[in-house]
């Protein structure tokens, strides 16, 4: 690890990182700590882990945390009842425990045989002692299976990318021991970099006219929800598509649906348009 | 020698700990700030702020402590030497502090500075522009000057002064609750008994059963362990609480979270309770208290929130509402007394702070319920007697009180 170069990671031909992520993200490969990255919705998160496996060419593992997952299914499962189902019909060797140890996500990724990208998305899904459990597995790289007494070891730290909605407050132990990034919202400049990797045939003028369109409605205010990057991508496809050309379209937003998913956003804009 | 700014983060309030620290020590070693300030600027955000919210407050920080190294560093070392020279400026230093500086010739001095400074320099590889601050740190011995707020351009702000701040903020960050906060605090809140669908394993059920059958497996399931706690919470809104609107909103936030209790119902008052509660805090939708009391299970846990403060008329008259069109035949003491009568277990969290309670109505409302402040203590020791029980705090003697008010 020490001998591999500080900017490892620079983005990909598909994922546009600014600076101060590419920043982070080193950083956080360099000094072996996970990598907490937050942000508005749409902002790219889950993205970057697999854009950094990808990148670095190692092995992506996900974690998807939702509201009952406990820190413990993350290191393995034991899956009594199967084994207690082999026993009663006879079914394969119902001695050996490890049969019917399942390994979680971050068990996998601390037994891999090389150096894994691990996933943990939306952390703050769990519940409140979710990302403490974590603490101690995270630090040490290492953890133990009761049932087997196998103990599994890191052979190289993983690269932990962990990503927050900001829906519940992180404790505070665990934010010390990560690199944080807040995801801003990229903008025109950075905006219409990304928006030609996913349509490098469009026009300026057409990236113009809809650059217009997008900035204008984020910017209205009191919108619920406000368009993210994923759907200005998804709108253009959905105008190039129909064949639209918006610097000839006079009065409403063509497919205002894509960008805008909720009703009272949809009446907001059509009344401000109206005014 | 970044100590001083890791001081400038703190008294900002953006909390930075030693662990953190270490690391952006540890990353600097690495040289991952790329020999320059925007690099440094980058890691020690990445490093030591964890909150968009407080991003805001380290460029203040950042601005404040590197503001006058940015132009030139020559420029400063000038200034220092300048300084040194000019022995008007020893005054602000102690007499001890004198003595010891006087020990040292000033040329003396002076060469071991210059040679200090430039040896950092070669150390972060020249043109480094916050070398300057590291040029403070000679000036006395380990960067540890008492001095080195001042020399850095600091203006009258002693880091001691900075230091007496931090501790002051700290003590406050106590008091004051986050969301976090309450809930750990509401945890205590349960009571943990089985309901709902059948889907955990039973071990020592199935080890049982499967014995008595000889053998033959027989898988037990039982329901997970949910809290049976049921809370009804009633609010004071308005007027007088005004201020503590943003702690009230905080605990309704945690103490509403999804599947926290068996059920939670919750009801605002203005100022103190009477023949009617309602629904929201708009006052649209009311609802009698007779009615409530009537159709809620005399083990729900009552919590109530106000600062309990409000003319006495208004507590202790009938007919003492506000509000003329909800005339109240009964005291609204009366109507606190009935609701302590009913509920088992009650509580009354206060957001005045303690010291303000003595010869208000505080003292006669924390008579009828046992009274708590809205702090992190405060709410442990609620949460606990709605639990377990036990002795509640006396406060002042309202007997006494409520003569000398009504004569």
């Amino acid at each position: 690890m020490s001998d591999a170069p500080f900017d490892q990671f620079q983005g990909t031909a598909s994922y546009i990182a600014s600076d101060d992520l590419k920043h982070a993200v080193n950083v956080a490969v360099a000094l072996a700590r996970p990598l907490l990255v937050r942000g508005e919705p749409g902002t790219g998160k889950t993205l970057l882990a697999e854009n950094l496996a990808s990148s670095l060419g190692l092995p992506l593992i996900r974690w998807h945390v939702k509201s009952t997952t406990k820190a413990r299914d993350g290191l393995y499962v034991y899956d009594t009842v199967a084994r207690l189902h082999d026993s009663r019909f006879g079914g394969d060797d119902v001695k050996d425990i490890a049969k019917y140890i399942k390994l979680g996500p971050l068990g996998q990724a601390l037994d891999a045989p090389s150096r894994v990208v691990l996933l943990i998305d939306e952390v703050d899904k769990a519940d409140l002692e979710f990302p403490n459990d974590l603490l101690h597995e995270l630090d040490a790289m290492k953890f133990r299976i009761d049932e087997t007494g196998r103990e599994i070891t890191a052979k190289e730290r993983p690269i932990v990318v962990i990503t927050s909605n900001n829906e519940k407050e992180l404790p505070d132990a665990f934010l010390r021991r990560c690199v944080f990034h807040y995801i801003q919202f990229p903008n025109r400049e950075l905006m219409a970099e990304i928006v030609r990797v996913h349509h490098p045939d469009i026009t300026d003028r057409v990236l113009d006219n809809a650059l217009e369109v997008f900035f204008g409605l984020r910017a209205t205010p009191k919108l619920r929800k406000k368009p993210s990057t994923s759907e200005l991508v998804d709108w253009i496809l959905a105008l190039k598509k129909a064949g639209i050309d918006l610097s000839r379209v006079s009065g409403g937003i063509p497919f205002l649906g894509t960008l805008l998913k909720t009703e009272q956003d949809v009446e907001l804009v059509g009344k401000r348009a109206k005014a | 020698m970044l100590i001083d700014f890791l001081f400038e983060l703190r008294a900002r309030k953006v909390p930075v700990s030693t662990h953190e620290w270490m690391a952006l020590m540890e990353a600097m070693a690495l040289g991952l700030h790329e020999s320059s300030l925007d690099g440094f600027y980058r890691l020690c955000r990445t490093l030591c702020v964890k909150d968009i919210a407080l991003y805001d407050a380290y460029d203040e920080a950042f601005l404040a402590y590197f503001k006058d190294i940015y132009p030139e560093a020559l420029k400063l070392t000038e200034q220092l030497l300048e300084w040194l020279s000019d022995p008007k400026a020893f005054d602000a230093l102690t007499a001890e502090q004198r003595k010891a500086l006087e020990g040292l010739d000033l040329e003396k001095l002076r060469a071991l500075f210059e040679q200090r400074l430039k040896e950092q320099k070669e150390r972060h590889d020249g043109g480094n522009r916050w070398v300057g601050t590291g040029g403070t740190s000679p000036f006395g011995t380990g960067g540890k000057n008492p001095n080195a707020m001042r020399v850095g351009g600091g203006g009258g702000r002693s880091a001691m002064a900075v230091a007496d701040e931090r501790r002051f903020r700290e003590y406050r960050r106590d008091v004051v609750l986050d969301v976090r906060q309450i809930d750990v605090a509401l945890r205590g809140l349960r009571k943990l008994g089985r309901e709902g669908a059948i889907e955990e394993l039973d071990l020592d059920e199935t080890i049982d059963k499967t014995s008595k059958n000889a053998g033959e497996i027989e898988v037990v399931f039982r329901p997970p362990r949910r809290n049976r706690v049921k809370v009804l919470l009633m609010m004071d809104v308005g007027g007088s609480m005004d201020p503590h609107a943003e702690l009230m909103s905080r605990l309704f936030t945690a103490a509403s979270r999804s599947g926290r209790f068996a059920k939670f119902r919750s009801y605002y008052f203005h100022n103190c309770v009477y023949n009617t509660v309602y629904e929201d805090a708009e006052f649209r939708k009311p609802v009698q208290v007779a009615d409530l009391l009537l159709h809620s299970d005399r083990d729900e846990k009552l919590v109530l929130v106000g600062d309990a403060l409000m003319h006495p008329a208004e507590l202790l008259d009938p007919g003492g509402s506000m509000y003329l069109y909800a005339q109240n035949r009964e005291s609204g003491h009366e109507w606190l007394r009935r609701l302590a009568a009913h509920f088992r277990s009650a509580a009354w969290l206060n957001p005045e702070p303690e010291r303000f309670w003595a010869g208000t109505t505080i003292e006669v409302i924390a008579s009828v319920f046992g009274m708590w402040p809205l702090t992190l203590d405060g709410l442990a020791h609620a949460v606990r007697y709605l639990v377990r029980g036990g002795e509640r705090p006396r406060i002042g003697d309202p007997g006494k009180w409520i003569k000398s008010m009504t004569g």
